[in-house]
């Protein structure tokens, strides 16, 4: 194997790790407003922080994901970096504003006591959330449906061709499997009255995600080039994720929820892993000319910089999966509506 | 609008905003973990409250300079997407190992410290801080090896037209980074330590807490001390490197236009700085050539010399960075660096005492020297970025052909302005929340009767209860 394409590998593991981990606190973000709700503003306010405090230790090193997976990208693949991040120029720049005001709003949110302060932090943390997920969802459908691109690396579709059906199936699609993700979460992390309301949103957005997910596969086949032009056949890895998706229902029915997280996450996992197996060895599709297309060879760097950073990532990512996958467990236990044991 | 004005204004916008938080974090992260590691190591509680309140203020800075900074890593590629394809084989890889060592580390276990006063035993949760100042430190030291190859590019040849690395020791052996890096990591410090003595000095100022803030002034001002001498002599290293590697960055720090021998150093011009002609100044001869050699002879270079070198070199064009920017902040951090220097003297010897009895104007004075320096950061970054024009990477690449092809101006405009509005509102609620804690000073958490680890913890990062 080459560099090459253990790079794409890699950028494909990140972006992966990335989904899973920001997906469900993503999903909490959204679900902030709904879950958080109490007899009086004082009950509310303390289930909200409850809810934060799910994700308050994890979220930022969840985010560091993206920010690896960028950086790789760039180190790797400076040309896909240059196209993507200048083409999808509003999407990064909207993706950035919206986890930008998330980021600040979980970390602002509690520490004034003022109502209409707090308000306006949890709608920042609900929105930025929603949009994150919007924006990444079309960005990624729009990277397995082609975009124009043309002899000079340059995408010159603009915005408007960014939000086609199925880009926009593709961010409702993440909108909707990151909420249920998220909303399972919680069922594992929380106690009482939140837990309760926490298990039974799974099931309701069980559903919804059920069917996005499907209509996404259905519409992958229908509007793309793959069925035509297969980078790596993946056999039965979309279907694999597909039946993932059927069983975390009957999980979640069981209040089996531990098997429902892995459920979901097998379908984020999957559907990732469809998408960049269906790419290779391309990495943005020109709907041009083919000839066009960026590929892990045509926008890589040079293999001398390859080999320095795959040293890098081979001793820093087991660390990295070491003390991150620590931390998940010292802060394993559900938190309690109690506030004398939340730390703010 | 021309897009090259929008993106370099962009970049500009969201580099220096993004500095504002950078140095804190570098400093206090370290000063936080002393005082962690003094509790730990001492048991006493006055300490772990220290620990506590500048911690919570740490926090605050930490996620300012968290979100502004994926803004960095994207932009590039957004608005620099010719950049990044020219140099992409260098500047991606310190990025991309900047995350993999730095980001995860200070991300992962500033949440472990936060959320784990109780998880953790005393001692691991000290290693959670010093995890972060590590990460955070390691962190500056690979985005300067990035900024470095921009400033003086080393280990690399041109291949099909982009530059293409050949020594990765060499890219991290640059000389400009090892100037660089003691500069901005000992900058971190002293902006730490006139942030502690300056919020101390409030409280000292109205007697409130007086144990917490004493000690938290003593231990700040000998950092403080330490580090801003340390700033000015890696300062004048740095100086020293520009004459060898960027001679037009300093002659236009200087407003030197003609070739001079001795030089001297102007304290002050006032005149039209992009001619010769001079109303007003005040000189120090042979100063200049002093800093660049050493020794107080030694033609120092003009930039109509240099002009006409660089004309030879790369061909026609204009190879002069705007002068009065560049003269006027290397004024400001030079200036302001010579405040700090007596400042932090003086600091140091006030706590050679036992404690910080002194008058109140000298207290005042120290609130006033938190935001000192600020300035000075800002304008030493001002002077190396600006000092680097008209190249994007010295003597490779000019500013020009580095932004995005295909993107319009109107486009770079909207981001401009949504980042600006943004960026606005988020300073406003930084400084309240900021000045909100700051001023309320530690929770009494010891003498109401509650048990203190519950109560700590509760109050910590957030509401009190």
């Amino acid at each position: 194997m080459d560099l090459n394409t253990v790079w794409f590998i890699l950028i494909a593991i990140l972006y992966i790790g990335f989904f899973i981990l920001e997906g469900f606190d993503f999903g909490v973000g959204m679900l902030l407003p709904f879950l958080g709700r109490g007899e009086n503003a004082q009950e509310t306010d303390l289930n909200r922080r409850v809810i934060i405090n799910t994700i308050g230790p994890f979220w930022d090193g969840n985010e560091v994901w993206l920010l690896t997976a960028g950086g790789a990208t760039f180190a790797a693949f400076p040309l896909w970096y240059a196209t993507m991040f200048s083409g999808f120029y509003l999407a990064f720049l909207f993706l950035l504003v919206a986890l930008i005001m998330r980021g600040i709003a979980i970390e602002f949110r509690s520490k004034d006591e003022n109502p209409k302060w707090r308000k306006l932090w949890d709608w920042s943390i609900f929105a930025g959330s929603l949009i994150s997920a919007l924006l990444l969802g079309v960005a990624f459908a729009n990277l397995a449906r082609g975009v124009p691109i043309d002899a000079n690396m340059n995408y010159v579709g603009g915005f408007w061709y960014l939000l086609n059906p199925y880009a926009l199936l593709g961010g409702i699609t993440t909108v909707a499997i990151f909420a249920l993700h998220g909303a399972i979460f919680l069922s594992m992390k929380t106690t009482g009255d939140i837990r309760k309301r926490a298990e039974k949103a799974a099931w309701r957005l069980w559903i919804p995600a059920v069917i996005a997910v499907v209509m996404l596969l259905v519409a992958t086949y229908i509007s793309t080039d793959f069925l035509t032009q297969l980078g790596v056949n993946p056999g039965i890895i979309p279907i694999t994720g597909i039946v993932a998706a059927f069983l975390c229902g009957y999980f979640v029915r069981r209040n089996r929820f531990g098997w429902a997280f892995g459920m979901t996450t097998i379908t984020i996992a999957f559907s990732l892993t469809t998408l960049f197996l269906m790419l290779y060895p391309a990495v943005m599709i020109s709907t041009i000319d083919p000839a066009y297309s960026l590929t892990i060879y045509n926008a890589s760097s040079s293999p001398y910089t390859l080999r320095i950073m795959t040293i890098v990532a081979l001793i820093f990512i087991p660390l990295i999966l070491l003390y991150q996958g620590w931390t998940y467990w010292i802060f394993r236990k559900r938190i309690k509506a109690e506030p004398q044991s939340l730390t703010y | 609008m021309d897009p090259i004005i929008l993106a370099r204004l962009q970049f500009a916008i969201t580099t220096i905003y993004h500095f504002f938080f950078v140095p804190l974090t570098l400093g206090l992260s370290i000063i936080v973990a002393l005082m962690e590691t003094f509790y730990v190591r001492t048991g006493r509680e006055v300490f772990k409250t220290m620990t506590k309140f500048w911690g919570k203020l740490f926090v605050i800075n930490f996620a300012m300079g968290v979100v502004t900074g994926i803004v960095q890593e994207f932009q590039f590629g957004m608005n620099w997407a010719d950049y990044s394809r020219f140099v992409g084989d260098i500047f991606g890889a310190p990025l991309a190992i900047e995350a993999l060592m730095a980001f995860f580390l200070e991300s992962v276990f500033l949440g472990v410290w936060i959320f784990g006063w109780k998880r953790l035993s005393k001692g691991m949760h000290a290693v959670a801080i010093w995890l972060v100042a590590i990460g955070s430190n390691i962190s500056a030291l690979w985005i300067l090896i990035a900024n470095a190859f921009m400033q003086q590019p080393v280990g690399y040849t041109i291949e099909n037209g982009r530059a293409v690395m050949t020594d990765f020791v060499a890219l991290i052996l640059n000389p400009k980074v090892w100037v660089m890096f003691p500069h901005t990591i000992s900058s971190g410090l002293v902006t730490a330590a006139f942030f502690v003595m300056g919020i101390s000095a409030y409280h000292l100022l109205r007697k409130q807490n007086v144990e917490v803030f004493n000690r938290s002034f003593q231990i700040a001002a000998i950092i403080g001390a330490i580090a801003v001498i340390l700033v000015a002599l890696n300062g004048h290293s740095q100086t020293q490197h520009l004459v060898e590697t960027q001679p037009m960055k300093l002659a236009s720090a200087e407003a030197l236009w003609e070739t001079a021998d001795p030089a001297s150093l102007s304290i002050l011009t006032i005149g039209d700085l992009s001619q010769t002609r001079e109303i007003f100044s005040i000189r120090i001869p042979n100063l200049l050539s002093f800093l660049s050699y050493n020794q107080i002879y030694g033609e120092v270079e003009g930039i109509y010399d240099l002009q006409a070198d660089y004309e030879q070199l790369y061909g026609p064009g204009n190879y002069i960075p705007p002068v009065a920017i560049v003269y006027w902040s290397f004024r400001v951090m030079i200036g302001v660096g010579v405040l700090l220097l007596g400042l932090g003297l003086y600091g140091l010897f006030l706590v050679m005492g036992d404690s910080v009895e002194t008058s109140s104007t000298i207290l005042k004075l120290f609130i006033l020297a938190l935001f000192l320096p600020y300035l000075a950061n800002s304008a030493g970054w001002m002077m190396t970025e600006i000092g680097r024009v008209p190249w994007i990477v010295f003597g490779l690449m000019k500013i020009e052909d580095g932004i995005s092809p295909t993107v319009p101006g109107s486009l770079v405009l909207t981001s401009l302005i949504l980042f600006t509005l943004v960026y606005a509102a988020l300073m406003v609620a930084d400084i309240y929340l900021l000045m909100k804690y700051a001023k309320a000073g530690p929770p009494a958490a010891h003498d109401d009767g509650q048990d203190p680890a519950l109560e700590s913890e509760i109050s910590f990062v957030g509401v009190q209860d």
